[in-house]
């Protein structure tokens, strides 16, 4: 196979403490160097937490796997100093056509709002994704990164857990005061601690080709119901960076995971794909495979984010099938919202249940993809003869008419879940109407601003700790609580809206005052700066109420 | 009977319903069986969409259940 990428190999240093044989507490230690972990580690070292990051490998992702990354992963990533490297090297998209045996039954466009720093959707390989990743950890001196350190049993402790970990010279043993696993769908700390992970498995399979070709085609999402190439099932297709194409054939439950694996099989159904006239490549495209894949899915959850001193985050803690790309995407975001809490409780700044709302948060949100995802493999994979009746009369119907267009699902995608009943928010009061959705619970939206006379983004001016986003005349002072400050940021002074699209986005016409989490959630919004009120919001964000 | 069964028309609401029996039986005449069905499917989520009130459809979908 045809490589176009070279991995790279990551040095395994044998730790001091393995060499002491003297066991050491740290306060940190994430289980997986996946996007999910990498993220975490980066954004738990960003906010102070010494973090050891342990994972049974010492290269990246094998195979390109998670393809597409949505905008509020980015956000994240550029929170952490590496996703305009990600944007720069992604391919982005905002078009998909859904085609239905011969012809075209929908297209859409996710028609990405202008004045955002990252754009709505790209296609980056994994492995590039995780380099940048792994390249930034190794910046941060707070990081540590034990490559070919592999967890063999974990003991857990009021306070901390033992670990037990295997290297190429021996095994030692690891304490730590939190563990985060990262450890993916097939988590084994997850039986270590005998979570429960429950959900439904679907009796269908795919395979996934990478495919490197050199295609005059646009960079969009395509996607096929029964095309005459592949009858009876789908497949999708998107293009990546490097002329590199992501191919999805749905093989359905009868397939032979053994025999479709073959390389020798896997190539007529591209070939039958790529000469297709329904599959618009024209004639004589050469391709080359680079790498495959067979799977099937599962959506389900494990039943508490939290055991004792033990955080599940990204795949351990919640499956789903990859319409929608909502698998990698999610996880970041969970990572965004477990280290500020993390943070806050090791540096003694609030107490040990806010932990808590991670897995009321998160939870929420992972129910929520469950439920896209699961939604959108009962159509792509109808059970029953009846549903694929209703399945293939929405697409007929969708060729002809407006009404049925909306109702056809190849993978609903990804965006962040609201957190809107979250204990963490102070509600808007009826004396506090706003006509913006930026509602307590929800990520803030992205605007164009003027900083220090230079254009800037509004992102990038939050998620170092609280800030009061305030609109209209400028307080006196920061607010703090015991050691937390929400620092001011005036629009007028401290940054300018030149455009106006901040002060229409937030609805701050008439003055306002946004209480802006650590990761960049609104928790609270007044119409007007009122500091008793502002101090009860930052206790009720940090469970620090009493 | 579940409240929201009331909301259904329990009374005749199309004129002549001999008559668009025979046309709904008539326009699948000739269709095979896997035809038929793809156009019973289309013609309940046409409808569907006509009727388009939610606690209606529920109750359809409920008063529709095999006895």
């Amino acid at each position: 196979m045809l490589q176009t990428y070279d991995y790279p190999q990551y040095d395994y240093i044998q730790s001091p403490e393995q060499i002491n044989g003297q066991a050491v507490r740290h306060p940190l230690v994430i289980v997986g160097g996946g996007p999910v972990g990498l993220t975490m580690a980066l954004d738990c070292a960003q906010r102070g937490i010494k973090t050891i990051l342990i994972d049974n490998n010492n290269t990246v992702s094998v195979g390109s796997r998670a393809v597409c990354y949505a905008k509020r992963p980015l956000e994240i990533w550029d929170r952490l100093a590496c996703g305009e490297r990600m944007s720069n090297k992604g391919v982005g998209w905002s078009k998909g056509k859904v085609f239905f045996k011969d012809d075209l039954a929908y297209q859409f466009d996710l028609l990405p709002e202008t004045g955002h720093k990252m754009p709505a959707m790209i296609n980056l390989q994994q492995y590039y994704l995780e380099q940048y990743l792994v390249d930034k950890c190794y910046e941060n001196p707070l990081i540590e990164l034990r490559w070919k350190h592999n967890l063999i049993s974990l003991t857990q402790h009021d306070e901390h857990s033992d670990l037990k970990v295997e290297t190429p010279d021996g095994i030692f043993s690891i304490e730590a005061d939190w563990l985060i696993a990262c450890d993916g769908a097939n988590s084994k700390i997850r039986d270590m601690v005998k979570a429960e992970f429950t959900g439904h498995f679907f009796q269908d399979r795919f395979l996934i080709a990478d495919v490197v070709m050199k295609a005059d085609y646009p960079a969009e999402r395509w996607f096929w119901f029964d095309p005459p190439f592949h009858r009876n099932q789908s497949v999708l297709l998107h293009k990546q960076s490097d002329n590199l194409w992501r191919i999805d054939f749905q093989l359905g439950w009868d397939a032979d995971p053994e025999e479709e694996k073959k390389t020798e099989n896997i190539l007529p159904r591209i070939k039958a794909m790529l000469t297709d006239p329904n599959s618009k490549f024209g004639k004589n495209v050469e391709f080359e495979l680079e790498w495959s894949s067979i799977y099937q899915f599962a959506c389900r959850r494990v039943d508490n984010f939290r055991y004792g001193r033990v955080l599940f985050a990204g795949d351990s803690a919640h499956q789903v099938s990859p319409f929608g790309a909502r698998g990698a995407n999610t996880g970041v975001q969970d990572a965004d919202n477990l280290a500020w809490k993390l943070a806050l409780i090791i540096q003694g700044d609030a107490p040990i249940k806010l932990i808590d709302t991670y897995n009321e948060e998160r939870a929420f949100a992972a129910d929520d993809n469950l439920l896209n995802s699961t939604r959108s493999t009962d159509f792509i994979t109808p059970k029953t003869k009846g549903s694929r009746y209703f399945r293939d009369a929405i697409l007929e119907l969708a060729e002809d008419t407006q009404f049925a267009k909306p109702f056809v699902n190849s993978g609903r995608l990804s965006v962040p879940t609201p957190y809107k009943k979250s204990s963490l928010n102070s509600a808007d009061q009826a004396d506090n109407l706003f006509d913006s959705d930026m509602t307590p619970g929800t990520n803030c939206t992205d605007a164009p601003i003027i900083m220090n006379g230079k254009d800037a983004w509004l992102l990038n001016q939050l998620g170092e700790g609280f800030r009061l986003l305030c609109f209209g005349d400028k307080p006196t002072a920061d607010v703090s609580i015991g050691n937390i400050t929400a620092k001011i940021l005036h629009i007028g002074s401290d940054i300018i809206d030149q455009k106006g699209l901040l002060t229409e986005r937030f609805d701050g016409q008439k003055g306002a005052v946004y209480l802006i989490r650590p990761d960049q959630h609104v928790a609270a919004r007044w119409r007007e700066f009122d500091l008793k009120k502002i101090q009860q919001a930052i206790k009720t964000a940090t469970c620090n109420l009493g | 009977m579940s409240p929201i069964k009331a909301e259904l028309n329990d009374q005749l609401n199309i004129a002549d319903p001999d008559g668009f029996y025979q046309e709904l039986i008539d326009a699948q005449r000739g269709l095979d069986d896997d035809k038929q069905q793809l156009m019973n499917a289309k013609l309940i989520i046409i409808l569907a969409n006509q009727i388009g009130d939610r606690d209606i459809l529920s109750a359809a979908i409920q008063l529709a259940e095999p006895k």
